[in-house]
């Protein structure tokens, strides 16, 4: 294997026009996008040809296409020639929490992170009592026994080329959308997950413990197999706030169930939102979709969406196969000025193939929250059944919430139920818990609480907890 | 425990209170009576911390402190309960965390532990029985969907459980049959205790011929016009209140 400092110091050579910096320490390569640029960060991870030529294969399709402009989220238009598109993974380790934002550590305080995990997620120096990569390297070992894979996508592309060739790609194609496209070209690392047949993964499944885990927040790649009869879990991020320097992300992740498999994959989004005034906040712009392949196979998504100055996803199922169940559960919170344009699409393809979307929208402030949800029946699917609902909790007058549900059905034997609402905190409700000795926020909390337990009861236990937490820091403010 | 000084209030452009004055003090049981609309509602929510009245002059003294400078909160948390006359519904919310909520920042206020789910289920069960309120009810949401009565009696239960030092009910005999009302005033009369005042705020006399109140105020028009004993409510009942402002009107004139 060759070392891939050299690879590209050579390859660098070649063309020294973008005047690349690739001291060891500091690995970033100059804003801008072009098919040099992709070859440089597959010569980095060392990949294989076939995988730099899929990575090129969309970086030309995505020269020919535009950015979307259907949704309901507003922003300035992104310079993409702006844009650093590889940043080697640089440890800036500090000496103790004295160095980090106070405003941060207030936060982790409130959520309840242990100190130790806060040094974790500050960079700071972590000491033997807490040693993370042990941990890793324990549930590594345990893992390995059942022959379930658990590793960075780049560790995947070198130790499991076969798997990662045939599934690549297989569920979102690099011609889905511009930004699925985007990600197809530049990714940079993410996370892989193989359950083989008949195992019950014994844990939850999450990047937090994954080993060699690198800041790839802006470009990331996940894609999770279940073979025949399997089972996993699967969470993505965590409560605690993410900052990163990277205001742009497109991620995309793909899933696919074979026959009898379940896929739960869950999410707490909580990237920077910006400011009050709505300056600064990452835009997360992802890609979700699973691939319901075998009979009575079953994809489940819930997600907690409270970061972000603007999200944009919709999780979705394809149910091709006979009796394959998917799920949607979503709480979506936009406060300040932070947009929401999500929800799901729900494909039957299968017969007797069911879904079921539960979405909870919430906004404060000057949020705008958009609930984007498709249902499709085909021919094919017989028997086919889709429950949807859609509420919607408005706290002020100055937020706003729209739903846009597209039901489309070709076959004449499927049953769909649909419920929407909207609400309102109102008031009178906030004086009643007042006056029973209820602070305002508190009151605030039980509500919204309220109002996603559906979604939160989907949630693994710790992170329910924790994810009811999120939603009262997130929520601050919002009330008189 | 209690002292009103010539209360002003206003509600938008509305005069409401016209220069209001009531002491109360602990032990004591007073009944509010007055025709609709004479601002009973009003006095009961200013005495809670509604925001939506703003009071324009004279003064509201709790136990020697300011009481219109103090949070609704944390006037609930020094010991002020009022069962509203229209109680709020809040979907989604369960009464049982609702209670539980509401009963530990109470505590917490009073320096008391915070009780743990075993602990408040014991002591809600204890309660809730007393006033034959179902207990199903704690596995729904505050106040959504219970019938008129149920509504009623959940406030009293929820008295019940704070324990609160001032007790404010408007008109929370209205709407009830008279069984209801029986247990409804069996409630309010085991509350009353030399540590406690409490207020009853009724347009009719009825609930007083269980409750039997120390004193009788009548507000008309935003004024308290006459206070009595327990027998200006008997007096009131016979002679309505036209009859009662008749009355005064011909006394100022003599
Ligand atoms: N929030 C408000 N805004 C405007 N007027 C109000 C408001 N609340 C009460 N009022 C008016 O004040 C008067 C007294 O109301 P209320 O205190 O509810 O009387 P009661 O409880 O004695 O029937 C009524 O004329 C009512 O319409
Ligand atoms: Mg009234």
């Amino acid at each position: 294997m060759s070392d891939p400092t050299t690879t590209i110091e050579s390859f660098v050579s070649q063309d020294y026009k973008w005047g690349f910096v690739t001291e060891i320490e500091q690995d970033i390569a100059p804003p801008g996008l072009n098919e040099d640029i992709i070859r440089m960060i597959s010569a980095k991870k060392n990949e294989p040809e076939w995988l730099l030529e899929w990575r090129l294969k969309a970086y030309r399709y995505w020269l020919t296409i535009k950015e979307p402009t259907w949704h309901n989220v507003h922003y300035p238009p992104i310079n993409y020639q702006g844009v650093s598109y590889y940043a080697a993974p640089k440890k800036k380790e500090l000496q103790s929490l004295d160095e980090v934002d106070p405003e941060l550590l207030r936060t982790y305080e409130k959520l309840g992170i242990p100190l130790e995990e806060q040094k974790m997620l500050t960079g700071v120096a972590v000491d033997a009592v807490f040693d993370s990569v042990s941990v890793a390297t324990t549930f590594k070992g345990k893992l390995a026994e059942l022959g379930i894979i658990f590793c960075s996508f780049s560790e995947a592309a070198q130790e499991h080329p076969e798997l990662v060739r045939k599934y690549l790609g297989s569920v979102v194609p690099y011609t889905d959308n511009f930004f699925a496209t985007l990600n197809s070209a530049v990714f940079t690392d993410g996370s892989f997950c193989y359950i083989p047949k008949g195992v019950r993964c014994p844990m939850e499944l999450s990047t937090y413990f994954r080993i060699n885990a690198e800041s790839t927040g802006q470009f990331e790649r996940t894609l999770i197999i279940a073979e025949p009869g399997s089972y996993v879990s699967y969470l993505e991020g965590c409560t605690a706030p993410m900052r990163d320097e990277n205001q742009l992300h497109a991620a995309v992740v793909e899933l696919i169930a074979h026959d009898d498999a379940t896929i739960k994959y869950s999410t707490i989004q909580n990237w920077y939102p910006g400011d009050k005034n709505g300056k600064g906040g990452i835009y997360n712009f992802v890609t979700k979709r699973g691939k319901c392949l075998g009979r009575n196979s079953h994809i489940s998504w819930t997600q907690v969406e409270t970061g972000s100055a603007i999200t944009w996803k919709y999780p979705s199922c394809m149910l091709i196969g006979d009796n394959s169940v998917g799920e949607f559960y979503s709480v979506a919170l936009t406060n300040h000025r932070q947009q929401a344009d999500t929800g799901t699409k729900m494909t039957h393809i299968g017969k007797n193939t069911r879904s079921t979307i539960i979405s909870k929208g919430i906004s404060a402030g000057h949020g705008q929250n958009t609930y984007r949800g498709g249902v499709k029946i085909l021919k094919s699917a017989t028997g086919a059944r889709n429950y949807t609902q859609c509420d919607s909790l408005l706290i002020g007058d100055k937020c706003g919430a729209h739903t846009f549900p597209y039901i489309e059905v070709k076959n004449p034997t499927a049953k769909m139920e649909h419920e929407a609402s909207t609400s309102k905190i109102g008031d009178d409700q906030i004086f009643y818990c007042n006056q029973r000795g209820i602070s305002k926020e508190d009151a605030v909390n039980l509500i919204v609480n309220g109002f996603c337990k559906e979604v939160f009861r989907e949630l693994p236990m710790e992170f329910a907890v924790e994810a009811q937490k999120l939603l009262g820091v997130s929520l601050e403010g919002s009330v008189g | 425990m209690l002292e009103i000084k010539n209360l002003h209030v206003r509600a938008g452009n509305h005069e409401i209170l016209k220069g209001v004055d009531l002491k109360v003090d602990v032990g004591e049981v007073h009944s509010i009576m007055g025709p609709n609309g004479s601002g009973k509602s009003t006095l009961a929510q200013v005495l809670a911390g509604r925001e939506t009245y703003e009071v324009t002059e004279g003064e509201v003294l709790y136990d020697g402190k300011n009481l219109l400078e103090m949070a609704p909160e944390e006037r609930a948390c020094e010991g002020i309960f009022m069962a509203f006359q229209y109680p709020v519904e809040i979907p989604g919310v369960g009464s049982a965390q609702f209670l539980k909520a509401a009963l530990n920042a109470i505590r917490k206020a009073r320096d008391l532990e915070e009780l743990d789910a075993m602990e408040f289920l014991a002591l809600v069960k204890e309660k809730i029985k007393l006033l034959g309120v179902d207990e199903k009810l704690l596995h729904r949401s505050v106040n959504e969907g219970f019938s008129g009565g149920e509504k009623k009696r959940n406030e009293i239960f929820q008295m019940a459980l704070l324990e609160p030092r001032l007790c404010v009910m408007d008109e929370t005999d209205s709407g009830l049959d008279i069984d209801a009302l029986k247990i409804v005033a069996k409630g309010v009369n085991d509350m009353r205790s030399p540590e406690r005042a409490i207020i009853v705020v009724t347009h009719y006399q009825r609930l007083l011929n269980y409750v039997i109140p120390d004193y009788v105020h009548v507000l008309v028009d935003g004024r308290i016009v006459k206070s009595g004993g327990k027998d200006l409510a008997l007096e009131l009942e016979e002679k309505g209140y036209a009859g009662i402002e008749e009355e005064l009107r011909a006394g100022a004139k003599a």
